[in-house]
């Protein structure tokens, strides 16, 4: 029970972050260094504890996610769901990796969301292609070796098994 | 997503979702808050004196200009009423601050701290002391969604004061400007014309500013001439925002079909 606690307060941690209001001086461009945050403490536990963090806390911390963005409901459901699908299939394996090898799967998975919220953005709006939409996926695999070790840190220090 | 795309049956879920996450909006406000709120506290005396002084001069040249106003106001209604024409000048203000923006620069949304407790209604138009910024989209217990006049996806029926032509704004996906489409190469307009709202389509009420024209361009071998205007409101520094209540509004909104898909 309060493990799980800890994990949901990473999570508001990782929502908070991902809306963190940018003070209106700085240049509009540094909101596409935004990383995904949500996406990486998902990854992170879905590779740590596969069985507690699944499918569906995917659903639920996507569904909130989108009430959070505004994005259309049921689209970082269904991203989330993806990831956690990926990872978790792949956590023995992640597991044995090298922090730079994690880092490389890190960008294939959020390029790979990425991908899925331009091709809706697409279907659904008027949403133009612009290179920018890998820096997401870069800064996210160059934050991942830092993510990694501090919620490593926060996981032994709760003692989450 | 395909339900929530096509249809607004999902509004409710929607709605008390974004209630739950309102908290995290606010925390993530927080310290953007706090940090002006700390360079308020370090203003000096001289300075808070002197703003003070400034604001009453305005105030004071507001309430004789609104003296004149309210006069002019009665006036019109009456002079309307003698049309038969049942466009009245009466709209209530409420004043709304700014509390999130949207994170991807590619939506231009804002996240107001006014919503469903506070009669906050979808489709309803949102000012800033300048002008029009743009229109709520969805409404959740304590907040509100609104998507700005720059949003590729907006458009707002306006008119050009100075000769009355109808036009229609839509934004660029930059604050810096709003493109006008289907301007004949003919049409009279030109660089520094006040382009308000024209009231057509029934979701913005007439007469509020929009935009400042600043380009005109006929464009050889094309039907239409490139045309973009300046908005009026100050799209990504406004930090208290107006939301505007017309009468009878709330219901036309309803049963207009043509409102309900919003991108008018």
């Amino acid at each position: 029970m309060f493990s799980q606690l800890i994990i949901v307060v990473t999570f508001l941690f990782a929502m908070i972050l991902s809306v963190f209001r940018l003070p209106d001086s700085l240049p509009l461009m540094l909101a596409y260094l935004r990383p995904e945050w949500i996406t990486l403490v998902l990854i992170y536990w879905a590779i740590a504890l596969p069985k507690t963090v699944g499918m569906k806390s995917a659903w639920i911390i996507g569904l909130l996610t989108d009430a959070l963005l505004g994005s259309l409901l049921g689209l970082h459901a269904f991203v989330f769901m993806l990831v956690v699908y990926i990872s978790s299939s792949l956590y023995q394996r992640l597991r044995m990796m090298a922090s730079w090898q994690q880092s490389l799967f890190v960008f294939a998975v959020i390029f790979l969301s990425q991908s899925v919220f331009f091709w809706t953005g697409q279907i659904t709006g008027t949403v133009q292609w612009t290179n920018l939409y890998f820096l997401p996926s870069i800064i996210s695999a160059l934050l991942w070796p830092w993510i990694f070790i501090i919620l490593r840190s926060v996981r032994r220090k709760f003692n989450i098994s | 997503m395909f339900l929530d795309h096509l249809t607004d049956w999902l509004e409710p879920a929607r709605a008390s979702l974004a209630t739950v996450t309102t908290p995290i909006i606010l925390i993530a406000d927080f310290p953007v808050k706090s940090v002006e709120n700390l360079s308020l506290i370090a203003e000096t005396r001289y300075n808070l004196i002197q703003d003070i002084a400034q604001l009453n001069q305005d105030q004071l040249l507001l309430q004789a200009k609104n003296q004149k106003l309210s006069a002019l106001a009665v006036e019109n209604n009456r002079l309307r009423e003698l049309l038969g024409s049942a466009e009245k000048l009466r709209d209530n203000v409420v004043v709304a601050e700014l509390v999130g923006v949207d994170p991807d620069p590619e939506n231009h949304e804002i996240i107001i701290d006014k919503g469903a407790v506070n009669d906050v209604f979808v489709g309803q138009p949102l000012l800033d002391s300048k002008g029009l910024m743009g229109q709520v989209i969805s409404v959740s217990r304590y907040t509100s969604r609104v998507l700005l006049v720059s949003d590729p996806s907006h458009s707002v029926p306006v008119q050009v004061v100075r000769s009355n032509l109808r036009l229609v704004a839509q934004g660029a996906g930059v604050t810096s400007h709003l493109n006008l489409m289907f301007v004949q190469d003919t049409a009279d307009i030109r660089d520094g014309d006040l382009l308000i709202t024209s009231g057509l389509g029934g979701r913005f009420p007439a007469g509020y500013p929009v935009a400042v024209v600043n380009r005109v361009e006929g464009q050889a071998g094309k039907p239409f001439a490139l045309v973009t205007a300046v908005p009026s409101a100050l799209l990504d520094r406004s930090r208290y925002v107006l939301l505007v209540f017309t009468e009878d509004k709330k219901d036309s909104s309803k049963d207009n079909p043509y409102d309900a898909n919003g991108d008018w």
